[in-house]
């Protein structure tokens, strides 16, 4: 796609958290956009260093241990446990940190840095941007055009997604690509008669991806009820058998629909 | 304001669903999409880089990424430092749903590397395992080409 009036626009991959997270800005390159793009990446490594479960010395793993949090990471580790302990009731305990025993703030922690990353982008003057964190995606601005992978087809989308103005973000959750990871806190076990996709829009993508996994905890027989309870999203649902539905949720004044959401196939 | 209208925008094409069929330049068990002009980046930046490390045209072949449903390898051909396409050699096909998944996760991919004509989506949510595989194997071929 043209970058509008001609602009190249910025594009950067890093690697990080073990997945892949690809950031295109598509605004006139300035040192500005490029100082930001550093401190972009410079934040989701850093959300490694600080969240990952599997580094003995970040806040989590000294928090878990009964350590004290070093002082220049106490920000971020409490505003992310509040998010946690918030996104828990916010879910009615489908989203739950504290599942497994220890505080695991993972399934939160993507999400967090994908949207605090764009912003930071946005608020650096970057108009149009947009920032795939292995899959679940904030953008601002556009036009942009992302493509919902069809669980189930090999050669289609299950949708296409397409924003002019932002911020918007989706969360994609399912069996799909990882096996089924997600456990329902009620029973212990893989949601039963499970959705092969479900894809959450919402402004922000913590929030998306929160209730993405949770959405996808309640199982299919009450989700869509479910997601209609939730203010500002809309979703996109593939069943087991490859059918597709939408839904939204209650309107919320912070949350501009996409222009469009077409099923395709 | 705004908002109004365009949910109302969204309730409409969601009401009159159209059947679009994206054009993706891999189907199942064809690996290697046409290499196509590449516009990212931009054109302008070939002549006045003055940085690429090689010259011509060049294909490298990047090292298999075992990933948890099978391999993954990629191959890119490069003109200077200008990836000019970049297609998988190799992707998961132990079982069909492996095979279904990454004929779809695997093109886009490539799309987004190589932005070709028919790229029509920006990127995709939902992909995340095969992207790891794509891009590791991605990252060694470009860290042999030196690009």
């Amino acid at each position: 796609m043209p970058e509008p009036g001609g602009s190249p626009g910025l594009r950067r991959v890093v690697r990080t958290m073990g997945t892949v997270f690809s950031c295109t800005v598509r605004d006139t390159p300035s040192p500005g956009l490029h100082r930001a793009l550093d401190e972009a990446e410079a934040l989701l490594h850093r959300a490694d260093e600080v969240f990952s479960p599997y580094r003995p010395d970040s806040a989590v793993s000294l928090e878990r241990a009964g350590a004290p949090v070093p002082k220049a990471w106490r920000a971020e580790a409490d505003e992310v446990r509040a998010l946690c302990e918030a996104a828990g009731y916010d879910t009615g305990g489908r989203f739950d940190a504290w599942y497994a025993g220890p505080y695991d703030p993972s399934g939160l922690v993507k999400g967090w840095a994908v949207e605090r990353a764009a912003r930071l982008l946005h608020e650096a003057g970057a108009a149009h941007v947009c920032l795939n964190g292995g899959g679940d995606i904030q953008l601002y601005g556009g036009p942009w055009r992302v493509g919902i992978a069809h669980p189930l087809r090999p050669d289609s989308y299950a949708a296409v997604v397409e924003s002019a103005q932002g911020p918007l973000a989706l969360a994609t959750s399912g069996p799909a690509e990882r096996g089924c990871h997600i456990i329902d806190p009620d029973t212990q076990a893989p949601p039963g008669n499970a959705l092969a996709s479900l894809t959450v829009l919402a402004s922000g993508l913590t929030r998306a991806d929160v209730l993405a996994t949770a959405a996808y905890a309640v199982g299919a027989a009450g989700v869509r009820a479910w997601l209609e309870q939730q203010p500002g999203v809309a979703a996109l649902a593939v069943e087991e058998d490859g059918r597709a539905w939408t839904a939204r949720g209650i309107a919320a004044p912070d949350f501009t629909m996409p222009r469009m959401l077409r099923r395709v196939g | 304001m705004r908002a109004h209208s365009l949910r109302r925008t969204l309730l409409t094409c969601v009401a009159t669903v159209t059947v679009t069929v994206l054009a993706l330049s891999l189907k199942p068990h064809h690996v290697a999409p046409a290499a196509a002009p590449v516009t990212q980046p931009p054109p302008s930046s070939s002549t006045g880089g003055g940085t690429s490390p090689g010259t011509g045209t060049r294909t490298v072949t990047g090292s298999t990424v075992q990933t948890r449903y099978g391999p993954v390898q990629v191959q890119v051909t490069l003109d200077g430092s200008k990836i000019t396409s970049a297609r998988a050699l190799q992707q998961p096909d132990g079982d069909s749903r492996s095979r279904e998944i990454n004929a779809s996760a695997i093109p886009v991919l490539v799309q987004e590397t190589v932005k070709a004509q028919s790229a029509q989506v920006d990127a995709v949510s939902g992909a995340t395992y095969t992207s790891e595989g794509y891009m590791t194997s991605l990252q060694s071929a470009l860290d042999q080409a030196h690009a």
